[in-house]
């Protein structure tokens, strides 16, 4: 038996690297032993992204790009096609639990310094990611054509149509339609269902093979490969198959039991997962009373809105996603990890987790003077965490940084 | 300890300042989806007064029955009165057309009305119409103001007329709708007429969402199994890394 397993293997690995490829990205990649709860959510946002494919492909089986037929063929997913109403769930609860598990996952980024040299590639095609997913999940949530898909295209679509000169035809080009109507649902369906998936698991593949070839970080900051035993692995590496393979199945097993709470007991998430109003149909004639994107963009709302002028408003949201991509050049501290980095960048990554969160919270609701005002705060904070960051990484009073990992 | 903190924190930010809606106080529907009998008294309610000019596009007869505990027969014969076929969705006869001259505006599909309205807001809206010159109908309405439907459930209910209180409003003194008053009587009792429109309520929302009762019993299955493959990997992944130090 294992004769004639060397030989199949060898028949295929003498025309495919897969033995080679096995050990390189598996079986023989020295991860940090010391890897903490943070590390979970890059292998949980592949299983999501899994996840969102599977059911994307069978909801595609029955959903209807078609503005007359689309809403209507969402119910019947619901009601008459066999386990319908779960893939759907999945995937609507699949979108919003992309964000979080992708938040956390930059989150941790910021913790430990992970976009720190010589990852700032791995971190900038996460960024590109990032986008990506942002894209997806705006095109996607104009598919079940109600009336917070159809009014939530037109006011993003219309933010293009901020753009001095060109604007107005810009709008018109994507929408390829003065309003958003049936045109614009079957393209939007193209770039949802081939276009950017396809980007996004180019650019997935990109960011493992990134940081394959760079090395995991770890919560102490530090690269494990400057120290080797004999044979040149890291002192203070593990394979990452077996054991982190096991560990990350034991992740899963917790993702997974949260994820089956949402789908089985809050499907709609509270109204934030899918939004009460889009159980309406689409009605151009009718405007809803409040829009509001989903969460997972409502800080970069509350920012367009806390600017007066509505081009300023669009640069500043621009702004506020491309500054992260600067991120590996603007921090200048000697310790990447949080663990012994000094008062003032714990100060600032707690300004900026607080103000992300109001704002996140205020681009739910409608705007007031008072909150206006509140977001105008958030918003400046949010920047001078980037803007500032070269000034206080370098007057920050850090600690010295071992050798090697810590428990 | 601080980094569960946040981690938790950042878990419920979805959840944080769950209902957000505006407009006025909103009456509890104590609904329960597992009452077969409230259900099949609401949907005889629904097609009754409702399904005359909304629709139910998305709901099938057929689904209904056997959903509600009823035969074919007994739909057919007690709450199917338009279509022709019992796998037929519930649509309505009157056009879209007709709809808009008679009402000002196509009355809407219920189908989902339980799921972007809420359950509350229906039980509220179906009990508070009130007597209103100046509305082409003769009626409005506490939580859905200049509302275009006439009051369909009058001879249930009977007409109530509103009761005005004053309030000061950023120092202007303003008549403000305090409560509702029963001027002529329905064929009910205020006691039998919310219960009528709880059942009712308790229908639309089966409506809904027909497979909410099972989603949620298999829910149950699901964490249950999540549960024991927990134990199971958790010790898997122990045993390997004992040699990790």
């Amino acid at each position: 038996m294992g004769k004639m397993m060397t030989g199949f293997m060898g028949w295929i690995d003498a025309r495919f690297p897969l033995t080679k490829m096995w050990k390189e990205h598996l079986a023989e990649y020295y991860a940090p032993k010391n890897l903490n709860f943070w590390y979970f959510f890059g292998s949980l946002a592949l299983l999501v992204l899994v996840i969102q494919i599977l059911t994307g492909i069978w909801l595609t089986m029955n959903y209807k790009p078609d503005a007359a037929k689309a809403f209507a063929s969402v119910e019947y997913i619901m009601r008459d096609v066999d386990w319908g109403w779960l893939i759907r769930y999945m995937h609507s609860t699949g979108a919003s639990a992309f964000f979080i598990v992708v938040y956390l996952h930059m989150f941790r980024g910021l913790l430990y310094g992970s976009y720190r040299k010589p990852r700032e590639l791995l971190w900038i095609f996460g960024m590109f990611i990032y986008l990506c997913l942002m894209a997806e999940a705006f095109f996607g949530y104009l598919l079940p054509w109600g009336q917070m898909s159809y009014w939530g295209a037109q006011v993003i679509v219309s933010l293009f149509g901020a753009i001095p000169v060109i604007g107005d035809d810009l709008a018109l080009w994507i929408r390829g339609d003065y309003v958003i109507s049936d045109v614009t649902l079957n393209r939007f369906f193209a770039f949802h269902v081939i276009a950017v998936p396809l980007v996004l698991i180019v650019l997935v593949a990109a960011h493992i093979l990134a940081l394959h070839e760079v090395g995991s970080n770890n919560p102490d900051g530090i690269e494990i490969k400057k120290i080797k035993d004999a044979n040149g692995i890291p002192k203070d590496g593990i394979p990452f198959h077996p054991y982190y393979t096991v560990k990350d199945i034991v992740g899963v097993v917790v993702f997974l039991m949260f994820f089956s709470i949402v789908i089985f007991f809050i499907p709609d998430g509270g109204g934030f997962f899918l939004e009460h109003p889009n159980f309406e149909p689409a009605d151009p004639l009718k405007t809803p009373e409040h829009i509001a994107p989903v969460w997972y963009f409502t800080p970069y709302y509350a920012m367009l809105r806390a600017v007066p002028d509505k081009f300023g408003g669009v640069i500043v949201m621009g702004g506020a996603v491309l500054i992260l991509f600067f991120l590996p050049w603007l921090d200048r501290s000697p310790a990447k990890s949080i663990r012994y980095r000094g008062v003032l960048y714990k100060s600032a990554i707690a300004l900026l987790v607080i103000s992300f969160v109001v704002l996140g919270y205020l681009g739910t609701q409608a705007p007031t003077p008072g909150k206006t005002m509140v977001a105008r705060i958030g918003t400046i904070v949010y920047f001078l965490f980037f803007l500032l960051m070269p000034i206080y990484t370098k007057l920050d009073s850090t600690k010295p940084v071992p050798e090697r990992v810590t428990k | 300890m601080n980094r569960r903190l946040v981690t938790l924190l950042f878990l419920l930010l979805p959840a944080l300042a769950g209902a957000t809606s505006g407009g006025g106080h909103l009456d509890k529907a104590n609904i329960d989806l597992t009452n077969k009998q409230s259900l099949q008294k609401g949907a005889k309610l629904f097609v009754n007064y409702c399904l005359s000019c909304h629709s139910a596009a998305y709901q099938r007869y057929n689904r209904m029955g056997s959903d509600l505990g009823l035969t074919e027969q007994q739909v057919i014969d007690n709450l199917m009165f338009a279509a022709q076929k019992i796998g037929e969705p519930m649509t309505v006869a009157m056009s879209r057309q007709n709809g808009k001259n008679w009402f000002g505006a196509p009355p809407p599909d219920l189908t989902l009305v339980s799921r972007s309205r809420g359950p509350d807001w229906l039980y509220t809206y179906l009990r508070t119409f009130y007597l209103d010159e100046s509305r082409p109908f003769g009626v409005n309405n506490l939580v859905f103001p200049s509302v275009g439907m006439p009051h369909v459930l009058w001879e249930l209910q009977g007409w109530q007329k509103p009761v005005y209180k004053t309030v000061e409003h950023e120092g202007k003194e303003r008549q403000v709708i305090d409560h509702l008053e029963l001027v002529e009587p329905g064929t009910m009792t205020p006691a039998e007429y919310d219960k009528a429109i709880t059942n009712l309520v308790n229908f639309m929302t089966y409506m809904g969402e027909p497979v909410k009762l099972e989603r949620q019993a298999l829910g149950i299955k699901v964490l249950l199994f999540l549960l024991v493959l927990l134990v199971i990997t958790y010790l898997l992944k122990k045993e390997y890394w004992k040699d990790v130090h």
